[in-house]
Order: structure tokens, then sequence, then C-alpha cells
């Protein structure tokens, strides 16, 4: 199940969206608001998206994950708005019938998203308000769309 | 009429989440061009990708009456 929410991400909530009796590994990642950035000090986070596109690209990473590892089953939450230090800004849980496939199609979908899906965050610095492009800056999309 | 979204950066820069534009028939690239003489954006428009009705879009492709086209900065989600 993929959802974007305003609200505190339930953790548990979507691991139990993929819990099933023939997977035996359930992986999850949990992305927080990281207080501090090469020195520089985040006071809060504020997420964006273009809510209607998101949606569809993480439902196609979704597909992706299944295509790629047969009999996964994946959940993907992630949260809008502003958000403080330690909150929870995604959770991606992933079950599989055996853990290795659980760990890797999960790097998997944390790495699509950061690649294609619309959603922003906007770093709220004790200097300062600034967009964050793609967190490596190496992203120029010279073809104008990802790969 | 066709209507472009703009996002985060982007946004704040022009000062507005929507504008509508007569440009259908015109390219991708085109409407770039008409974006950055028009709002002065050039930095943003060459890192950005492109959507049209929500698919991903390259430079060369044409934008049809009533499309959505929107211009998305690099992605930080996550």
């Amino acid at each position: 199940m993929i959802q974007l929410t305003n609200d505190p991400i339930d953790i548990q909530a979507v691991v139990n969206q993929v819990t099933d009796r023939n997977c035996g590994a359930i992986a999850t990642f949990i992305g927080t608001v990281r207080e501090l950035t090469n020195g520089k000090k985040t006071i809060r986070l504020e997420y964006h998206a273009y809510e209607s596109m998101a949606i569809k690209l993480l439902k196609k990473i979704s597909q992706e994950v299944q295509d790629n590892w047969p009999d996964t089953n994946v959940a993907i939450t992630h949260r809008l708005g502003m958000l403080e230090i330690s909150e929870v800004a995604i959770v991606i849980a992933i079950s599989s019938p055996h853990r290795e496939a659980a760990y890797q199609a999960n790097a998997y979908a944390m790495e699509r998203i950061k690649e294609m899906v619309p959603i922003w965050k906007k770093e709220h610095w004790d200097d300062g308000s600034k967009w964050i492009g793609d967190q490596l800056e190496r992203v120029a999309y010279k073809e104008g769309k990802p790969q | 009429m066709i209507t472009i979204l703009l996002f985060a950066r982007m946004e704040e820069e022009v000062g507005s989440s929507k504008i509508e534009a007569n440009v259908s028939g015109k390219t991708i690239a085109d409407l770039k061009s008409w974006m950055q003489a028009t709002y002065s954006l050039e930095k943003e428009l060459t890192q950005c990708m492109t959507a049209i009705n929500e698919e991903f879009a390259t430079d060369a492709d044409v934008i049809k009456e009533n499309d959505v086209v929107a211009f998305i900065p690099p992605v930080s989600g996550g």
C-alpha cells in the first residue's frame, strides 16, 4: 500500500500491511529528520509533493520491486508538511519469504524514490531556509527525465 | 491553454504554483525557452525534469491543448 500523509507515521501500521504468513522476513527502512548536515544545523524540515504523480510513481516502484523480487509485499508511507528533528519522514516495509530479497528490495525502493518521486524538502536552517535539490547534488537530468 | 505546475524553489521564484500559457503545439524545449524569457529561471530549468500529464517527458515532446505540464526540480524525498 502506498500513502502520503500529513500526520505522524504509525510504523507498526505500515509493517502490518506487509505481514504475510508465507513471508519469513520483513525489512523496514525508517527515514528520520537529521539535525546536522555537514556541520549545518537544521531546525525543522518541510516536505512538499506533487501528490498525484508521487503516488503514481511510488506504485510504479512498488511494482518494480515485485517484478524483480517475486513473492514480496511492499508498503511505503511518506510524510508531508512540517517535521521536527528525529520525526519519521518515510517508512518502507517489504516482506519476502527469505531475508535477502527483503534487504535488497528495500534498498532498491529507497534509491528509486530518491531518483524520481516528486517530493521536495525545504530545510529550515538556523541561518535561513533552502530547498534541497537531490542530496548528493550530482543529478542534472540532462535528458529531462530520470534514467 | 495549458496548465504549468511549479514546485519548490521554482514555485517561490515565480510566486505561483500554477500558471496558464498559450503554448499548445510547441515542444517542452520551446516552453522552457518561454519560461526562461518570462521568469528568468535559467539555472532551475536546466536542472529540472518535466512531466506531461504526470508522465515524464523529454525536451522534444510536443504539448497539446489542455495538457498539464509540471516542472520537477531535483527531488529530495525520503
